[in-house]
């Protein structure tokens, strides 16, 4: 009984020891307290900004675009990366190409994509889709050509047509990938937002708070506005998982 | 020993599946070279054989898995995609689909004909039935042991009523128990409904125990050696295994195999 509490509360651990660590080294002056506030006084801050809804704004706007380019990214990729698995000959030809922009720091293609769309709203959805993209379809084309030749084999040989494999099998077979690809684009789609809103002219969203804060010295704001794009980070991978244990109940089994 | 040399010429049975001048080789060097065998209508033919001859090779370009290089087999007459087969895998855990049921793995087959749903849970369950299954085929397949997991792909390549059931070391993944009982249902099915078997084994006791003939494979480039007729009746049961007929069987097959992989 004691030892399943003591399980459940373990991973409360390394969060306590962290606030208590900033919260030592605060009270001791250890930092210089202009550069970084109390986790108590960062805390409160955060749930008055979240409470008189500029927070909250900014945070449904940074939320607002990942959604969007990560919808982009999944429903142009995941149809894309299966078909282009579903054909190895296909896949090694543009192979190098997704190979090579997958590698490429997304961010360094900001200034590209503001020649293209300029410093819209559209511009911090479109390089922040393309980076998920490329995950999306990698994920999704490996999860078909890794499918097991077994399970094709047997479904060609109890008469499955090369359309039913591909429905049937190839694609319920890819869905754990495509998982894998999904969370993490989701994750670099958010990765993407906030340096766009950072740097890419932007009026609203948390990158944008984030940089608003630092450059007036309003650190309380700044570490909020951090804590709250982690907070939504964690989510956006745990509400992932979640669903992926539910209706990928096979995977890994 | 006399009475059980092979008869290697024209087979006394009627034959069901007839395999002429097959030739394959791997990265030039044959495997076969005008192989001529026939596997009797109604009967459970053995392959049996040293490491790499092939035996599973054989067993997969009669079923049409593997493409031959040149030849004719024949299944009733008919090539192999004309023909209705069943085949069942030695790794039952990655050719079953995970994501079904195990009742809907059985009924993937049926489904995929479009075959009309009140028939699929008819045939479905008359093969759940004659397997007399105590398990529940509610759960997904990573929720079985192993031996129930090749029963329920044993029934799924039975339930379309095949002409040929294959299998491709159907025991080896599973313990001795399990491997009693999938031998007697396997017999069973065959002296109820008659469908002809074929059984790539790499254990000669299981090779022997169920087959009526048991083919046996010299090493590469791969001949008969010999074409081992077994006619103990059935059923077989555990105490068939002290049959002298069987123990007879065995021990030439056994010296047989000797010659053959140490040739």
């Amino acid at each position: 009984m004691t030892s399943q509490l003591t399980q459940r509360l373990l991973p409360l651990v390394g969060p306590l020891v962290f606030f208590a660590t900033w919260w030592v080294a605060v009270a001791a002056h250890l930092v210089n307290p202009v550069l970084m506030p109390s986790p108590v006084d960062t805390v409160i801050h955060m749930a008055a900004a979240l409470a008189t809804g500029t927070l909250g704004g900014d945070l449904a706007v940074t939320f607002l675009r990942t959604s969007i380019a990560f919808l982009v990214a999944a429903i142009v990729g995941v149809p894309l990366g299966t078909a282009l698995g579903a054909s190895a000959p296909l896949y090694r030809s543009v192979e190098f190409l997704i190979d090579f922009f997958r590698s490429t720091p997304s961010s360094a293609l900001i200034p590209l994509f503001m020649l293209i769309f300029g410093l819209s709203d559209a511009n911090k959805i479109a390089i922040a889709a393309f980076a998920a993209l490329l995950l999306v379809v990698f994920n999704s084309a490996y999860g078909v050509m890794n499918a097991r030749k077994t399970r094709i084999l047997a479904a060609k040989v109890m008469g499955a047509t090369p359309w039913q494999i591909f429905r049937e099998v190839l694609l319920k077979e890819s869905l754990s990938q495509t998982f894998v690809g999904l969370r993490t684009g989701v994750s670099m789609a958010l990765v993407i937002v906030i340096v766009a809103e950072m740097f890419i002219g932007a009026e609203s969203g948390l990158g944008h708070r984030i940089i608003d804060a630092q450059q007036v010295l309003n650190v309380k704001d700044m570490y909020a506005a951090i804590l709250v794009t982690g907070a939504l980070g964690y989510l956006l991978n745990v509400g992932f998982l979640v669903i992926e244990t539910r209706f990928i109940h096979w995977s890994g089994k | 020993m006399e009475q059980l040399v092979a008869q290697t010429g024209p087979a006394v049975e009627a034959a069901h599946i007839e395999v002429r001048r097959l030739s394959k080789s791997f990265s030039g060097s044959p495997l076969y070279t005008d192989f001529d065998v026939d596997f009797p209508r109604g009967k459970i033919v053995s392959i049996f054989g040293p490491n790499g001859c092939g035996k599973s090779t054989l067993m997969n370009m009669i079923a049409g898995i593997t493409p031959i290089d040149s030849g004719d087999i024949r299944i009733g007459g008919k090539t192999v995609k004309e023909s209705r087969i069943g085949y069942v895998f030695q790794q039952y855990r990655e050719a079953m689909f995970p994501w079904l049921r195990a009742w809907d793995n059985i009924a993937w087959p049926l489904r995929i004909a479009k075959v009309p749903e009140a028939e699929v849970k008819a045939r479905v369950d008359s093969i759940v039935a004659s397997f007399e299954i105590r398990f529940d085929l509610h759960r997904y397949p990573y929720e079985l042991s192993g031996g129930q997991q090749q029963t329920v792909c044993i029934m799924r390549a039975l339930v379309t009523r095949p002409e040929v059931l294959f299998l491709d070391e159907p025991f080896s993944a599973l313990d001795y128990e399990m491997t009693l009982f999938i031998r007697e249902k396997l017999q069973d099915i065959q002296m109820r409904t008659g469908t002809t078997m074929v059984i790539v084994s790499h254990d000669l006791e299981d090779a022997v125990f169920l087959a009526d003939k048991v083919l046996l494979l010299t090493r590469r480039p791969t001949r008969i050696a010999e074409y081992l007729p077994f006619p103990l009746g059935r059923p077989r049961t555990a105490e068939s295994m002290e049959d002298p007929l069987y123990l007879q069987t065995r021990s030439h097959a056994l010296a047989v195999f000797k010659r053959e992989a140490w040739a």
